[in-house]
C-alpha cells in the first residue's frame, strides 16, 4: 500500500495554489490535512499527477468573530475548532459535533475546510454548517465567490466548488441566544463514519417548535434538509402526534443508501428515531417540558 | 512518470536530520527506513489502526497519513525519543507492571496517544480514557489492562 | 526427606504474577519485529492478485513490468510451480473421505478466489514493486462463481473443481444413543437455525517473511512472524526442495497471531522462492488490503440445532447439522475442515445428555481459504448450544443458571464420555457455575434488570458455559493424520557456567507471555530466581524441535516439557552436589540458587559453583562421572486427544430498542485452566480473547457479494472492537490440575474467544424477551439484526 508516484509542490500563496490547480486540472489535488487524501493514495484509489500542499498558507488558518459571524479559515485544524472559545460560545452545534469527528490524531491534522470540500456523506461538518446556514467562500483565479451552504452540497463528494477553486473560508452566523441546537449521530464505534445523523437548529418556545432546520446526514448522499419533516414540525407543539407526523413526512425527504452499514429501511428508521430524540433534547434545552 | 525526490530537513527525537527521499514517502516509512527508528509500526496504512502514531510539533498524528515532506521544518518525536526524555516513564513502567500489552505492536502508538491524554492534566473517568484511546487498535489485550494502566498513572500524577 | 513439588513450596513461582521482559522492550519501542530487520541488498515483493472470484488465466504479459524501475524479477504461478515440489493437498487421513484439489502457491491456470496471488514482482522497494505490478497484464476469462454455501451443495451448482465432482470437501456424522427416540419422548422439542458470519484475524502486525538463501551452503534462513517456526521449516523445506536441516526459521517478536500465523501461505513461499532464485534477501509484507483477501478466513457456518427437553429441565437429546462454508482450497497442511470437526465434537459438551447426533457438511466456495483461527469452531458450537439451553430454560420455567445446574456433568463424576465421544476429566462445571453466579451478583442484576425495564430501559443478562479442547495429542489429528506437525513438544534446560539457566523452547511467544511462564516453571523446578533464568524461543537453530504455539498448548505441553527438563537438571545438580558434599542427593535441596541441606536455608554450594566445576573444573569430580548440565525432555499427551477445559461467561448488556445499538456493560469469565503459573497473564489472555470473540459477536463480517468480491476489506469497513465499546472484564478461576501431566496446567488462551459470542447472543435475547417473539440467532449482531428481531424494520 505504497502511494503511486506523484509530483509535489508547496503552495506559497493562494494565488500560487490556484495557478497550479488551473495548470493541472483534474490531475491536481489539494493536500491539506491529508486525512482523507492520503488513504486514497496509499490504497492507490487515486493517482493524481500533482499534489498541491497548502499547509503553509497561514492566511487560511484561524477563527475570528466578525460581528455576528464566526469566520473559520478553511485550513483550520479540527482540534483548533474543538478547542476554540469562539466556537464553544457561538457555535455550540459544532462544539457538540466535534467529539464525533474521527479520533484525536485525525483531528490534530484534518481541517474543517477539507471535510467540507470533500463532502463525504457521513461527515459531521457539512451537516452542521448547513444547519447553521453558513456561507462558503471559494476562490478561483477569477476571484472569490460566496456560496450559501444550501447551494454548496450537490451529491456524493460533489460540491459547488469548481475543480480550479480553493475553499478558503467558512462563514457561519453565530447561533442566536434564543435558539437551540442539537447534534446526534449513530456510529458502530466512537469515531467511525456515522450511519445516521441529524443536526438541528432553530427556535422553540415552551414545547412549541417555532422554526427548526433539520439536516440529515450519513444516510443520504449529501447533507439533506428535511423539508417535509420541517413543514410538519414548525408551528406545532412537540408531542407524540407531532413526532408521528414528522416521521411520516420525513419519508418524503430521505432516500437512504443501502450499503455495507445497513439497509435503506434501517437508516430511515434510525433517522426517525434521531429526529424524535433531537426534538426531545431541543425542547428540554429550550427549557420546556418534553 | 519518474520518481520525484525531495530533500527534507527536520528534527527527529531531538536530532536534526536531512535526507533526500522519494516525495511519496510517508513519515513512518521515513523514520523507520531512513533513520532506523523502527518503534513506530505500520498496521493498516490508511489511518485507522493507530500503530503509526507519532508526535509532530507537539501533536499526536497518524504518521502513515503524512508525507515526510510535510514534516519539513517540524519537530518529530517517536516512541524512542519519548522514551529517552522520560516523559512517560511512569506510564511505561505501569504498562509493564499491569501487562497492558502483549505482542507490543500497538504499544508505541498507544503510548504516544496516552502521552497526549496525560498532558491534558485533567481528571478522566474510565469512559473518558476509553474515548480518548478509541482510535488505537489492539487485538491482544481487550483494552481493559490499558485503561487500568492509564487511569492509574493519570490519577497518580494528578494527586502528586 | 524427599521431594516437595515446586508448586507446593511457599512463595513458589508457580502461581505468581511477574512482569514480562519482552514487555519492557516493547514499551520503549525496542520490539524487534520481522519488518524491523533489513539485511543489505534486501529486495521487496508485491503481488498481482486476482480481481475475480473465479476465472481462467488465459495469458500473462510481464514485459512492461520487467522493464520497470528497480524490478529484478517477475514470476508467474507456472514459473513458481516449476521451482516447487507439490502441489499442496490439504487433507488429513483422520478426515475420512475428505476431498481436496491440489493447490499451487500462486494460481497457475485458474484463479479461484478474489485475492489469490497470480504474479509476483520483486523490486528494490515495495513502492516500485507495486508500480510494476500495475503494468502486469493478465487476461482472465470469468468462470461461474460459487459463493453461497447453501447453493454450493445443490446438485445444480457450478462445481469449482471439476476433478472433485462436487463442491463438498467433507461430510461427517457422529453421535451416540438414539436421538429420534428421545425426541419422541421429550416434553419439548425445540429447533432453530443459526447463521455465523465469516471472520479474519486482523493481527496488527501483518504476515511477513524475510527470506535469505546462500547458494554456497544451500542454507535458507527465514525471519517470519510465525507461531510455528519448526513447522514452517518443514513445510518450506519440502515445498522448495531445500534440505530441512539447512533451513533456519526465526520468529522474532510477533505482532499478534491468533492462529492466523500457524498456517502456510503461497505468497510467502513465492517470496522465498525469489530469494533462492536471486540469492538476495527478499522481504514480503502482506499489507492490510491484501491481508483481507489472503489471510485465512474462518467461522462461516450455518447450524441447525434441535434439542429434546423434559418439563423438569433435563436435556435428553441434542442434534446439530452444520453447513461450513470454507474457501477455494483446503488450507495446507492443517485442512479447512477442522472448524466443522470441532463444532461436531464440542457442542453441548458440558452436559449429561446421552443422546447426541451431529452432522457436518463442509463445502468449498470461491472465497479466501479458511482454517484454524482462535477458538476454532467453539464460538459457533457454544453459541448454538447455549442459546438452546436458554430457550429450554424459557419453556420449562427454569432460571438459566438452574437449567445449567441441572444438566452439567458433576464435578465428581469423572472420567466421563460425552455425547460426541470425547473423554472428559478434571473439569469443574459446577464450581465455575456457582463462582460466576456469585461474582456477577446475579440476583441483584436480575432485580436491577426488572426495575429498569419498568422505566423502559432494556437490559439483558446472559450466561454461556463451555468446554474447550486444548493441547492436542499426536494421536488425534496431526501426527496420526499424516501431517508433519508436532503435537509433542520439547524444552532444553541448561546450566551456564555462572549459574544462570537457559531454557530453550519448542513452543513460542507472541506476547501472551510464554517465555516468562517457562522461566517461572524452570526457576520453580530448579530452585533459583527467575532473574537467573532466560528463555529462548522462536529460533529453530537454537531450540529443540517442537510444535510452536497453537490450540492453547504452550503452557500445558511446553510447560510440562520445561518442568520435566528442569527437574532433570535439578536431579543432576543434586547428584553432583552430593558427590561434592559426600551426601545423598535426597539429603539436599536447591533453594534461591543454592544447594542446601534439605530443610535448611543455609547455602552449601551456589549454582554458580556447580556451573564452574561442571564446565571448567571437572578434576574436582570422579573420573567416571560426566555431568550433563543440559537436559531435554519431550512431552505429549498420553490418554486424551485434548486436554479439555471448562468455564462459563456472564454478560450484562443494555439494548436500545429503538436503534438496535447494544451497550456491553460488564463481562465476567470463570474458567478452569488447571494449575495457573502466572495469574495476571492467564487473566489477560482471557480478557483479550473475550474482546476478540465479542468482535465476532457484534461487528466482524467478511462480506462477499454475489460475484464473490470481498466488499469490506479495509480496517474502516471490517469492524473490529476498539476501546470505547468494550466492557471491563472480571475474571475468576477454579483450578483443577489436569491429571495428564505433573505440572497440571491446561490451556487458557482461547476460552475467552470461545464463549464470548454465545454469552452476548444470550444477553441480547434476554434483553428483548417479551417485547417480541423475534430472536437474534445470527452473528454479527448488528443493529439491523436487533431491529429486525424487534419487528421495527
Amino acid at each position: 500500500m505504497k502511494a503511486p508516484k506523484f509530483s509535489y509542490t508547496r503552495a506559497t500563496s493562494v494565488e500560487h495554489a490556484l495557478e497550479l490547480l488551473d495548470k493541472h486540472g483534474d490531475e491536481g489535488r489539494i493536500l491539506a490535512g491529508g486525512q482523507s487524501l492520503m488513504p486514497t493514495l496509499n490504497m492507490r484509489l487515486s493517482q493524481p499527477e500533482m499534489l498541491i500542499d497548502i499547509n503553509g498558507l497561514n492566511d487560511l488558518k484561524g477563527i475570528s468573530l466578525d460581528g455576528d459571524t464566526v469566520c473559520i479559515g478553511a485550513l483550520t485544524r479540527h482540534v483548533e475548532v474543538m478547542n476554540s472559545d469562539i466556537v464553544t460560545e457561538h457555535l455550540p452545534l459544532i462544539a457538540e459535533a466535534m467529539p464525533h469527528v474521527a479520533h484525536v490524531a485525525i483531528r490534530n491534522r484534518g481541517t474543517i475546510g477539507g471535510s467540507v470540500a470533500l463532502a463525504d456523506p457521513a461527515a459531521e461538518m457539512p451537516a452542521c454548517i448547513l444547519a447553521l446556514g453558513a456561507t462558503l467562500v471559494v476562490q478561483g483565479s477569477a476571484g472569490k465567490r460566496e456560496i450559501p451552504a444550501e447551494e454548496f452540497f450537490h451529491g456524493l463528494y460533489e460540491t459547488a466548488r469548481a475543480e480550479n477553486e480553493l475553499l478558503v473560508q467558512i462563514r457561519i452566523p453565530s447561533q442566536k441566544a434564543d435558539k437551540v441546537s442539537v447534534f446526534l449521530e449513530l456510529a458502530r464505534r466512537h469515531g467511525d463514519f456515522a450511519i445516521a445523523g441529524i443536526a438541528a437548529y432553530g427556535s422553540v418556545s415552551g414545547d412549541t417548535v417555532n422554526d427548526m432546520r433539520l439536516v440529515y446526514f450519513a444516510s443520504e448522499d449529501k447533507p439533506t434538509i428535511g423539508t417535509n419533516a420541517i413543514a410538519a414540525l414548525n408551528g406545532k407543539t412537540w408531542s407524540d402526534e407531532t413526532k408521528e407526523a414528522v416521521n411520516t413526512a420525513l419519508e418524503g425527504d430521505l432516500e437512504p443508501m443501502t450499503n455495507l452499514h445497513g439497509s435503506a429501511a434501517m437508516k430511515l428508521h434510525l433517522q426517525k428515531v434521531l429526529t424524535g430524540r433531537a426534538m426531545d433534547a431541543a425542547v428540554a434545552r429550550a427549557g420546556g417540558a418534553a | 512518470m519518474s520518481e520525484e525526490m525531495v530533500t527534507v530537513n527536520m528534527t527527529v527525537n531531538g536530532e536534526n536530520v536531512t535526507k533526500t527521499i522519494p516525495v511519496r514517502t510517508h513519515l513512518v516509512d521515513f523514520v523507520r527506513t531512513e533513520l532506523g527508528f523502527t518503534g513506530s509500526h505500520l498496521g493498516c496504512e490508511h489511518g485507522v489502526c493507530g500503530a503509526c502514531s507519532v508526535r509532530v510539533d507537539g501533536d499526536v498524528v497518524r504518521g502513515c497519513l503524512m508525507l515526510a515532506a510535510q514534516a519539513d521544518g517540524a519537530e518529530v518525536v517517536t516512541i524512542e525519543g519519548l522514551t529517552d526524555t522520560g516523559e512517560i516513564s511512569d506510564l511505561q513502567d505501569k504498562f509493564v507492571e499491569r501487562n497492558a500489552l502483549q505482542c507490543g505492536f500497538c504499544t508505541p502508538g498507544m503510548l504516544m496517544t496516552a502521552a497526549e491524554l496525560l498532558a491534558q492534566k485533567s481528571e478522566m473517568s474510565r469512559e473518558d480514557i476509553r474515548e480518548f484511546m478509541s482510535g488505537n487498535y489492539c487485538r491482544c489485550t481487550g483494552y481493559h489492562a490499558i485503561v487500568d494502566a492509564i487511569e492509574s498513572v493519570n490519577n497518580t500524577r494528578l494527586k502528586g | 526427606m524427599g521431594f516437595i513439588h515446586p508448586y507446593d513450596r511457599p512463595n513458589s513461582y508457580i502461581g505468581r504474577t511477574l512482569p514480562r521482559s519482552r514487555a519492557m522492550r516493547a514499551v520503549a519501542g525496542r520490539g524487534r519485529y520481522t519488518d524491523d530487520i533489513t539485511p543489505p541488498r534486501t529486495l521487496h515483493a508485491a503481488f498481482v492478485r486476482s480481481p475475480y472470484a473465479h476465472a481462467k488465466i488465459l495469458n500473462i504479459n510481464t514485459a512492461a513490468a520487467k522493464a520497470a524501475d528497480g524490478v529484478k524479477l517477475v514470476m508467474t504461478g507456472a514459473e513458481l510451480a516449476d521451482m516447487c515440489t507439490g502441489p499442496w493437498v490439504g487433507t488429513l487421513k483422520v478426515f475420512e473421505n475428505m476431498k481436496a484439489e491440489p493447490q499451487y502457491p500462486m494460481a497457475v491456470d485458474r484463479a479461484c478466489w478474489h485475492g489469490e496471488p497470480v504474479v509476483m514482482v520483486i523490486a528494490e522497494t515495495r513502492a516500485q514493486a507495486e508500480d510494476a505490478g500495475e503494468l502486469v497484464m493478465v487476461d482472465y476469462e470469468e468462470l461461474p462463481v460459487v459463493i453461497r454455501k447453501e447453493k454450493a451443495i445443490q446438485p445444480d451448482s457450478p462445481v469449482i473443481h471439476p476433478n472433485l465432482g462436487d463442491n463438498i470437501a467433507w461430510e461427517k456424522v457422529l453421535g451416540t444413543g438414539d436421538v429420534d427416540k428421545a425426541f419422541a419422548e421429550a416434553d419439548h422439542v425445540l429447533e432453530e437455525t443459526f447463521e455465523f458470519g465469516r471472520h479474519t484475524a486482523v493481527s496488527l502486525e501483518p504476515r511477513i517473511v524475510l527470506s535469505e538463501y546462500d547458494p554456497g551452503t544451500e542454507n535458507l534462513t527465514i525471519h517470519t512472524s510465525s507461531q510455528c517456526p519448526h513447522m514452517i521449516e518443514t513445510v518450506f523445506a519440502r515445498t522448495l526442495g531445500v534440505p530441512e536441516h539447512k533451513v533456519r526459521i526465526i520468529a522474532p517478536d510477533v505482532g499478534g497471531s491468533f492462529g492466523l500465523k500457524i498456517h502456510t501461505f503461497g505468497d510467502e513461499v513465492a517470496a522465498t522462492a525469489a530469494a533462492i532464485k536471486l540469492a538476495r534477501p527478499v522481504k514480503f509484507v502482506a499489507d492490510r488490503l491484501e491481508s483481507f483477501v489472503s489471510d485465512i478466513h474462518a467461522r462461516e457456518n450455518r447450524v441447525h440445532a434441535k434439542i429434546g427437553v423434559m418439563n423438569d429441565g433435563t436435556l435428553i437429546a441434542a442434534e446439530i447439522d452444520d453447513l461450513s462454508g470454507v474457501g477455494a482450497y483446503s488450507q495446507y497442511p492443517r485442512t479447512s475442515v477442522f472448524e466443522a470437526n470441532q463444532i461436531l465434537h464440542i457442542s453441548f459438551g458440558p452436559y449429561k445428555h446421552k443422546n447426541y447426533r451431529a452432522k457436518a457438511t463442509v463445502v468449498y466456495l470461491n472465497a479466501v481459504p479458511t482454517s484454524q483461527y482462535r477458538a476454532v469452531g467453539h464460538p459457533i458450537g457454544i453459541s448454538v448450544a447455549e442459546y438452546m439451553m436458554d430457550w429450554a430454560a424459557d419453556v420449562t420455567g427454569l432460571d438459566p443458571f438452574d437449567i445449567r445446574r441441572k444438566n452439567v456433568m458433576e464435578d465428581d463424576s469423572y472420567p466421563q464420555i460425552i455425547g460426541s465421544g470425547l473423554p472428559m476429566k478434571d473439569l469443574s462445571h459446577q464450581a465455575c457455575l456457582e463462582k460466576l453466579r456469585g461474582l456477577m451478583n446475579y440476583d441483584d442484576l436480575r432485580a436491577e434488570q426488572a426495575e429498569l425495564r419498568k422505566k423502559g430501559i432494556y437490559r439483558g443478562i446472559g450466561v454461556a458455559g463451555f468446554i474447550k479442547g486444548t493441547a492436542p495429542s499426536p494421536v488425534g489429528y496431526y501426527g496420526a493424520g499424516g501431517a508433519r506437525i508436532a503435537a509433542q513438544d520439547a524444552t532444553t534446560v541448561k546450566l551456564e557456567p555462572s549459574g544462570g539457566v537457559i531454557v530453550a523452547l519448542g513452543v513460542t511467544d507472541q506476547g501472551q507471555g510464554v517465555d516468562t511462564v517457562m522461566e517461572q516453571i524452570a526457576a520453580a523446578a530448579i530452585g533459583c530466581s527467575t532473574d537467573m533464568v532466560r528463555a529462548i524461543s522462536g529460533d529453530t537453530d537454537a531450540t529443540p524441535y517442537g510444535g510452536g504455539t497453537y490450540a492453547s498448548r504452550a503452557t500445558a505441553i511446553g510447560g510440562e516439557a520445561t518442568y520435566q527438563a528442569a527437574l532433570d537438571l535439578r536431579r543432576e545438580i543434586l547428584h553432583m552436589a552430593g558427590i561434592l558434599l559426600q551426601k545423598e542427593a535426597e539429603e539436599l535441596d536447591i533453594v534461591d540458587g543454592n544447594v542446601v541441606d534439605f530443610g535448611s536455608s543455609e547455602a552449601r554450594i551456589p549454582l554458580s559453583e556447580i556451573g564452574r566445576i561442571g564446565h571448567f573444573q571437572l578434576g574436582e569430580l570422579p573420573n567416571d562421572y560426566q555431568p550433563v548440565l543440559s537436559h531435554t525432555r519431550r512431552y505429549r499427551l498420553q490418554d486424551s486427544p485434548y486436554i479439555y477445559t471448562n468455564g462459563i461467561h456472564g454478560a450484562y448488556v443494555e439494548v436500545d430498542i429503538d436503534t438496535g445499538w447494544i451497550k456491553h456493560l460488564k463481562h465476567w469469565v470463570v474458567e478452569d485452566c488447571g494449575r495457573i503459573i502466572n495469574p495476571q497473564l492467564a487473566d489477560e489472555q482471557i480478557r483479550g480473547g473475550c474482546v476478540q470473540g465479542l468482535g465476532g459477536a457484534l461487528y466482524e463480517h467478511c462480506i462477499y457479494d454475489d460475484a464473490g468480491q470481498l466488499q469490506n476489506g479495509t480496517m474502516a469497513d471490517y469492524v473490529t472492537p476498539m476501546a470505547f465499546e468494550m466492557p471491563d472484564i472480571e475474571v475468576g478461576h477454579v483450578e483443577t490440575p489436569t491429571s495428564e501431566s505433573e505440572l497440571g496446567a491446561k490451556g487458557a488462551g482461547e476460552s475467552g474467544t470461545g464463549a464470548a459470542p454465545g454469552v452476548m447472543m444470550n444477553a441480547v435475547n434476554d434483553a428483548i424477551k417479551g417485547l417480541t417473539s423475534g430472536r437474534v440467532k445470527e452473528q454479527p449482531i448488528t443493529p439491523e439484526v436487533v431491529l429486525t428481531a424487534l419487528g421495527k424494520i
